[in-house]
């Protein structure tokens, strides 16, 4: 009964079913039997942030998630939120700021980041660096990843102030 | 490395997750929100044959206030709830106020309250905090439910009082009253890591003088560890400068830190003392 499950889940806006065998984990499911090598893998137990997406809306390790646990959920990847232009702002940010320099820890980085200002929309920088204390960036020395997510932070705030109430 | 190959089942009652542990010989591990476990298994730590999910059992969930008023907390309630929660700050805020220490923002949003009291791990911050609650625990075995004072529950390193295939259901915390005041801090070399001492405090000050105090500590020990002496030096002061400092000293008779690769025992003997004070001085302050 090891053999692979058929599990249905919603990736980046699409309803799929797959076979996955137990073991898999949703970093190895996403990345080998969808392609979607975005999500990268650094330690694979949780500590370096490379792996993060979007469980039903809030960030989670998807090396910390067998796929079968997933069965039933809807997943975002980086390819999603890119496509669907919700990290836009945060991508050019990062980009303006330097705040990536090999790339490897960014996917997680924008993850974290979109959460961060999904529950708190002007977060200080010591909450900023608070919510990026499970992303290593082994670049960048971290500043101007803070940097980015404060700008955006900010321009985000603008926006909404400028729409008609 | 990647985890062992295994079956995998969801069951969807308490009753339908006890027979899947009873059918398995022993090969069977339940998983909430695997941020403990999935680890343990890609390193070989764990290789259970049968991966039991809970995470969907609708009796292990839920945040509400009981019929005597104490509040019931389902053991599926997540760490990040555990912050968020309007009831739980109310009631149990030792819980919110610890919650940021706990691990990262996305363990958080994974990690359950059961998951981390069952495995009882001496470093964490919530068993302490359901020992400086007053905490009660129900566990579901074949047998039925039992309930298991927090005092009781924790044996040694990761040993709980729960039989193996037994399920942690809830915990039920006593309401609380008017005039308690919570603290929880903790020294760690860096955020998000594990702590080399960690500390809530419970004090009953209806009215100036401390009635009641409960001071539990983590990463002490091989167990989440009540201060009693301190505790006791503390009782019937006025949280004055006196007080604190006796219940500083007290703590050399409540706490035994062993030497280990991080630091030696004295030292984190003279932490939590550190610790202590200041949450005491702080709670002293608060208007
Ligand atoms: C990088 C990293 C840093 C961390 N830092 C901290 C930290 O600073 N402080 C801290 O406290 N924790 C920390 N953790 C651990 C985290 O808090 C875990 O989520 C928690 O300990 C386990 O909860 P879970 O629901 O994920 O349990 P799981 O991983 O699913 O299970 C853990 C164990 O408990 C058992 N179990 C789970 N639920 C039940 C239940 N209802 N009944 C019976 N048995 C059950 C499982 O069988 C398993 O043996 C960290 C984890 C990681 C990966
Ligand atoms: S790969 Fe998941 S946290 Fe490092
Ligand atoms: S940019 Fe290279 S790890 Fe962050």
């Amino acid at each position: 009964m090891t053999a692979p499950v058929a599990i249905t889940l919603t990736v980046n806006g699409e309803r799929l079913t797959r076979l996955a065998e137990p073991r898999e984990t949703l970093a190895d499911f996403l990345r080998r039997d969808l392609g979607l090598t975005g999500t990268h893998l650094g330690c694979e137990m949780g500590v370096c942030g490379a792996c993060l997406v979007m469980l039903d809306g809030t960030p989670v390790h998807s090396c910390l998630s067998f796929a079968v646990q997933a069965d039933g959920s809807a997943v975002e990847t980086i390819e999603g939120l890119t496509e669907s232009a919700a990290v836009t702002d945060l991508q050019q940010a990062f980009h303006e700021r330097n705040a990536l320099q090999c790339g490897f820890c960014t996917p997680g980085m924008l993850v974290t980041a979109q959460g961060l200002l999904a529950r708190k929309a002007s977060p200080s920088r010591e909450e900023i660096r608070d919510a990026l204390s499970g992303n290593y960036c082994r670049c960048t020395g971290y500043e101007a990843i803070v940097d980015a997510i404060e700008t955006v932070a900010r321009r985000r705030a603008a926006s909404r102030e400028e729409l008609p109430a | 490395m990647k985890a062992q190959a295994f079956s995998y089942v969801r069951p969807a009652t308490i009753a339908q997750a006890l027979d899947a542990f009873a059918g398995a010989d022993g090969a069977a591990t339940y998983i909430a929100g695997g941020q403990s476990l999935v680890p343990a298994m890609a390193l070989r730590l764990q290789a259970p044959e049968l991966l039991i999910d809970i995470a969907h059992l609708a009796e292990l969930r839920g945040i509400a206030l009981d019929e005597d008023g104490g509040l019931r907390l389902g053991a599926l309630t997540r760490h990040a709830e555990a912050h968020d929660d309007p009831l739980i700050a109310a009631h149990a805020p030792l819980l919110a106020l610890a919650a940021p220490f706990v691990a990262h923002p996305a363990i958080r949003n994974r990690g359950t309250l059961g998951g981390s009291v069952a495995l009882a791990d001496p470093a964490s911050e919530f068993p302490a905090m359901m020992l400086a609650l007053g905490a009660t625990i129900e566990v579901a075995g074949p047998e039925g439910t039992r309930r298991i004072a927090a005092e009781d529950f924790f044996q040694d390193l990761y040993q709980t009082t729960m039989e193996p295939g037994e399920l942690l259901v809830a915990f039920h915390i006593p309401a609380a009253r008017p005039g308690d005041r919570c603290v929880f801090d903790e020294l760690a070399r860096r955020r998000g890591d594990y702590a080399l001492v960690g500390c809530g405090v419970k004090l009953a000050m209806p009215a100036g003088t401390v009635d009641e105090a409960r001071i539990a500590f983590l990463a002490v020990g091989p167990i989440p560890t009540r201060a009693r002496n301190a505790e006791d030096a503390l009782a019937g002061t006025r949280l004055d400068a006196e007080g604190i400092r006796a219940a500083q000293a007290a703590l050399g008779a409540d706490l035994d830190p062993q030497d280990d690769d991080q630091v030696p025992g004295a030292m984190r003997l003279h932490l939590a003392r550190v610790l202590l004070g200041r949450l005491l001085g702080r709670l002293a302050s608060a208007p």
